[in-house]
């Protein structure tokens, strides 16, 4: 008898989700700026993954005879100075702001919900963590990652740690005052009051209510990473050459405004595509999972 | 009121305490010799020991720690070896340009952004919401630099209307400070402009939505009155907070724009300072910066306390 109970339970409880997960995905659906923004980054991806099938030129390879060749049939983006080919260094640099991304996203998710989590739960510890991440977060994020690029020394790997130090107090604060409320909860409490152990309740209770701020956060989070690591590459402090990254190829155009306007527009477009789309996906994300700015915008 | 602010001065401490932590560990993140870093392979070991001591580099990292916060509190943020000068004297003759830059840039951005915002509230869903809306998510995804090297391309190559870089300081007069600095602070200002006016959007459809406002519709009252004397003074709060906020990150883009426009400021400082590893100089002005940036938050905590009284007497 108990088992047949349990099994009609467990049995509702899956049809909810599944009925709540296709709400959901109707719901992205219908919202045109958000499926625009899926497609601008999958667009990207692609881009990413495939970059040797849709070029023939090694972005690193000099042809001198080619040097500041304008837009043609054979170089799409034209050539720079030292006669690389334009789009296959816009192609591969996809690869660079792609990296970075996914590494930040990837590091600042982990260590920003542990952060989130336990500071929520344990109230003695909030005091202290949140006082960290409040300092860390007076630092205008891209002053922060300069000061500890300088000190690291300009390497892509670097530009992930210093992106991951700037904006795992953003994710740990989002991850944070959702937890404070999912602490409050009834259930919280019924499972505190049943012995249910702090671990438990941390990471199988309060974490997986906790997940819409995050992701929400993380696209945004992604953004911000492709515009910092161009910037830190544009001023000479990320990604080094003669590695293409859309911030030094900028760089090397900025010399070469006059003669090649070529080396200028087409990484920015490249930049303004890849942040537009995670922005406009962050903000379908935001509309279908936050309750409160869903409201607001009604 | 004055319970409050002091209370509020009072929870800045430790956040200032752990802004001079992480800006005094930064330095110690440099793998191996800071001062073989700072003087290159050339240096003789004698230069090198010099070095190491000017720094303290001998000390413990406690004692290390102790003496640079003590100086800091005096006003002494250490020496610049490349341009031989205090840290505080540097930052002081590259304040100037930045202050201009960010100042102008501001203006720009709320003069813009507000208007767009609170028409696009206005006429919420119609084409011209949606244009509006759609400029300002462009806005927030354009580098700032791209944008200033658009502009040079644009109207000081093709144009020559304006000069593609450099500065002339107020004392050569407004218009030419301006003709300078229009470039640098449209580009910079564009993404805090995108950001107010979504803000100002989002936070007038709230009050929008409120029964004074239906009150004030069914008074009679002109369109006008209801949206900038009701609507727009009760969504002025996170509005606020966002202006006050984007000071500190347009100083953060000045870092950029600066080197892009070639302007003597405390962005450019930086960044030649991260290139020559003068490793004091970025220390002290980026604690400046974030010091800067938490009495700045204070301001605009106090401000809307002043703003909207209900606010210190839900915090007390």
């Amino acid at each position: 008898m108990e088992t047949s109970s349990v099994t009609i339970t467990g049995t509702t409880t899956a049809s909810h989700a599944r009925g709540r997960r296709s709400i959901l995905i109707r719901r992205f659906l219908a919202n045109r700026l958000a499926v625009t923004g899926s497609i601008l980054v999958a667009c990207i991806a692609l881009v990413c993954l495939l970059a040797p099938l849709l070029t023939s030129y090694d972005p690193l390879e000099m042809m001198v005879q080619d040097r500041l060749k304008p837009p043609g049939s054979s170089h799409w983006f034209g050539t720079d100075d030292f006669g690389r080919d334009v789009f296959s260094r816009v192609v591969y640099g996809s690869r660079i702001s792609m990296l970075v991304g996914f590494s930040v996203v990837a590091i600042t998710s982990a260590i920003g919900l542990l952060f989130g989590l336990y500071s929520a739960y344990y109230r003695r510890l909030d005091n202290l963590l949140m006082r960290i991440n409040d300092g860390l977060m007076a630092f205008p994020a891209i002053l922060l990652a300069i000061a500890i690029m300088a000190a690291l020394g300009p390497k892509m790997s670097n530009v992930i740690v210093a992106l991951s130090v700037v904006y795992t107090p953003t994710v740990a604060r989002a991850v944070r005052s959702a937890a404070i409320t999912v602490r409050e909860q009834t259930y919280i409490e019924a499972i505190r009051a049943l012995g249910g152990k702090a671990q438990r309740i941390i990471w199988r209770h309060m974490a997986p209510n906790c997940l819409s701020p995050l992701i929400i956060q993380a696209t945004f989070i992604f953004a911000y990473a492709v515009i910092i690591e161009a910037s830190l590459s544009f001023l000479g402090a990320g990604t080094p050459p003669p590695e293409p990254s859309w911030g030094n190829i900028l760089n090397d155009g900025r010399t070469l405004l006059k003669q090649a306007w070529w080396m200028t527009v087409f990484p920015g477009i490249a930049i303004m595509i890849t942040v537009l789309g995670l922005n406009l996906l962050g903000d379908g994300l935001r509309d279908l999972l936050d309750p409160h700015t869903n409201k607001a915008k009604r | 009121m004055g319970k409050y602010i002091l209370k509020r001065i009072v929870s800045l401490l430790p956040v200032l305490l752990v802004v001079a932590v992480v800006d005094f560990i930064i330095i110690h993140l440099t793998p191996g010799d800071p001062a073989a870093v700072m003087l290159g392979s050339q240096a003789t070991e004698e230069e090198l020991a010099k070095l190491r001591d000017q720094l303290g580099l001998n000390l413990p990292i406690y004692s290390q720690f102790g003496h640079w916060i003590l100086g800091v509190l005096q006003g002494n943020l250490g020496w610049s070896i490349f341009m031989d000068m205090p840290v505080t004297q540097a930052i002081w003759e590259h304040l100037g340009p930045t202050v201009s830059l960010t100042l102008i840039a501001e203006v720009i951005a709320v003069l813009f952004a507000i208007p767009l915002g609170v028409m696009a509230a206005n006429r919420r869903g119609s084409w011209m919401d949606q244009s509006f809306m759609m400029l300002a998510l462009l806005g927030i995804s354009l580098p700032s630099f791209w944008i200033g090297l658009n502009l040079i391309l644009l109207f000081a190559v093709q144009l020559n209307w304006l000069p593609a870089a450099g500065y002339q300081p107020l004392s050569s007069g407004l218009a030419n400070h301006l003709k300078y600095l229009i470039m640098p602070a449209v580009s910079l200002g564009i993404m805090q402009g995108a950001l107010i006016a979504r803000m100002t959007r989002s936070s007038m459809l709230e009050v929008l939505n409120e029964n004074f406002i239906r009150t004030a519709e069914a008074k009679g009252l002109k369109l006008r009155v209801v949206t900038y004397k009701h609507a727009l003074r009760n969504a002025m709060i996170p509005i606020v907070t966002v202006i006050g906020l984007s000071f500190a990150t347009l100083i953060g883009g000045a870092v950029v724009t600066e080197t892009v426009f070639n302007i003597p400021g405390i962005g450019k400082l930086i960044v030649n300072s991260v290139l020559r590893r003068d490793y004091e100089v970025i220390q002290g002005a980026v604690l400046l910066i974030a010091a800067a940036y938490v009495l700045i938050n204070l301001l605009v905590d106090l401000l809307y306390a002043y703003i909207d009284p209900r606010v210190r007497y839900d915090k007390s």
